[in-house]
């Protein structure tokens, strides 16, 4: 265990379509939210991290925080599992007491967000872009088909990805898209990415959100019960999809997740609740695999027999994940909310009564990944 | 319209293009340890060495993975439907392709099939595309069968 906590977690107000707020903004809203779900008043932070833009400077700035701590971070959608890493790192340390880490994006109104732009001579701008690659639809994608072949997983298995978390967004008012699909409606929505259908791929919403991280030993000083920051792992692979290492698992997945649950010291059956940054349908399935909680090959038909859904063994992205609830972009931080509901008993879709929730980031494409172990009772 | 991307080379990388405006695939590999790799860079990264070389590679390959993208980027918007490939060159190394010479369905493309490097131009850019790897046509007058 790290001793250290989550004392707050808030999202902004709402998520979806929210024209009337700024990137800056939905960072703003998920920081007050955060430290008022803390208890604490913004004077009491004393570190700072996201990712830019906006980046860490001007969310201090904006919110009247004069950091001694600073943490930017930018690896993608994982970014914020990292932060919570190296915040646990600073505190131990003593170089912060208070930490803020928040998010937030306008990822489908764009207002107030950074142009996307690749260089030309970057190595993707040489080495890819110039194929067509646009997004990561048509990156993120692209190692599906050799994992389909290896392993027998089937068009169908892989649509039931987005069938079971569905039955999770059913029961979460909040998210995006609740009504029940069938792997039939699923293989009939409109192709994006050969072999991935639109009810494949995420929403892109705009939102935000933020989260309170101090010591253990405050634990009691609190409104909210005490999230334990169990464990934590991080790792990186890739920038360019084409060079990651094999097309049928994740080198990052895995060495995150082994490392968190080594700190953690547990295992795959300890795990009584699990988050999976679900960008696209296939990565649960590589998620699943990689943190060793099925063999190789064997996640999609785990997922496609129901042990994932509700009523099944493994709740896995009970939110709705990126596919039904929210997806600004850089999901990692909406999974971390979840695990933080579920292990305050407060979820929308509760999931029981767990003890300990894993969150698996990704970022980029396959790029970087982090896992947070996290527990309602330190060990 | 927006023009395709045209990749702007890099002094650690102009000797790949030139190689693919002479038509040959030139990659690296390290002259110490003998792996080959690509995307080109001054080290090697299987083992650290500076000690590296460009050699002419095979131009072969097989389709390792793809994509059929049908939401095409800026400058793509005339061809349709078409593949977003990985192939792994027959000394090793990977690499984000086109495929060409064949239509861009599930049932052409498939998996771990030969292909042959092609160049496409793009811009002041020889850009390496993949195709079928041809059977070998009939002899030609005073060749060996």
């Amino acid at each position: 265990m790290t001793g250290v906590i989550i004392a707050g977690a808030a999202e902004t107000d709402r998520i979806g379509r929210l024209p009337d707020h700024s990137t800056l903004q939905l960072h703003i809203e998920g920081a007050l939210n955060a430290v008022a779900d803390a208890g604490l008043a913004l004077r009491d932070i004393d570190g700072i991290a996201t990712v830019a833009s906006p980046g860490p400077v001007q969310v201090a700035h904006a919110l009247g925080i004069t950091p001694g701590w600073i943490d930017g971070t930018g690896v993608g959608g994982t970014s914020f599992l990292l932060h919570v890493r190296h915040a646990a790192a600073a505190i131990r340390a003593g170089y912060a007491r208070t930490v803020l880490i928040t998010h937030g994006e306008s990822g489908r109104s764009r207002v107030g967000a950074a142009p996307f732009r690749l260089a030309a001579s970057s190595p993707p701008g040489q080495f890819e872009a110039p194929y067509g690659t646009f997004g990561p639809t048509t990156t993120f994608t692209i190692p599906v088909l050799r994992y389909m072949k290896e392993y027998g997983l089937t068009h169908e298995q892989l649509a039931y990805v987005a069938v079971a978390q569905r039955r999770w967004a059913a029961k979460n008012p909040r998210a995006a898209f609740r009504d029940p699909i069938t792997v039939e409606d699923v293989l009939a929505s409109r192709m994006v990415a050969y072999p991935f259908h639109l009810l494949e791929c995420c929403l892109v919403t705009d939102g935000g959100g933020a989260l309170v991280v101090t010591s253990a030993e405050r634990a009691a000083e609190f409104p909210e019960p005490a999230v334990h920051i169990l464990g934590t792992g991080e790792s990186s692979e890739t920038p360019m999809i084409s060079q990651m290492a094999d097309f049928t698992e994740s080198g990052a997945f895995r060495l995150a997740g082994r490392a968190a649950f080594a700190e953690a010291g547990i295992g795959p059956s300890d795990v009584d609740h699990l988050m999976i940054y679900d960008a696209f349908a296939h990565v649960p399935i590589y998620g699943l695999e990689a943190l060793g909680f099925t063999g190789k090959g064997e996640a999609g038909p785990f997922i496609a027999d129901g042990n994932t859904e509700p009523g099944g063994s493994l709740p896995l992205n009970t939110n709705g994940g990126g596919l039904s609830y929210t997806h600004t972009g850089m999901y990692g931080m909406f999974a971390i909310q979840e695990g933080v509901r579920q292990l305050r008993g407060e979820a929308a879709a509760q999931a029981g009564d767990p003890q300990i929730s894993v969150i698996l980031g990704n970022g980029g494409m396959f790029a970087t990944a982090a896992v947070l172990v996290l527990g309602r009772h330190p060990r | 319209m927006t023009a395709k991307p045209v990749p702007v080379p890099t002094p650690e990388t102009q000797p790949f293009w030139d190689g693919c405006a002479e038509g040959v695939l030139r990659i690296q590999r390290c002259a110490d340890c003998g792996r080959p790799y690509f995307y080109p860079r001054p080290v090697c990264p299987a083992c650290g060495s500076r000690n590296v070389e460009w050699f002419t590679a095979s131009g072969r390959a097989t389709l390792y993975s793809y994509v059929i993208n049908h939401r095409p980027a800026p400058g793509f918007e005339d061809e349709g439907p078409h593949a977003i490939a990985v192939v792994e060159l027959a000394e090793g190394p990977r690499m984000m392709t086109s495929i060409v010479g064949v239509p861009a369905t599930p049932e052409t493309l498939q998996l771990d099939m030969p292909l042959q490097v092609r160049f496409e131009r793009r811009g002041d850019i020889s850009l390496p595309v993949f195709g079928p790897l041809e059977p070998p046509g009939p002899p030609g007058p005073g060749e060996a069968r």
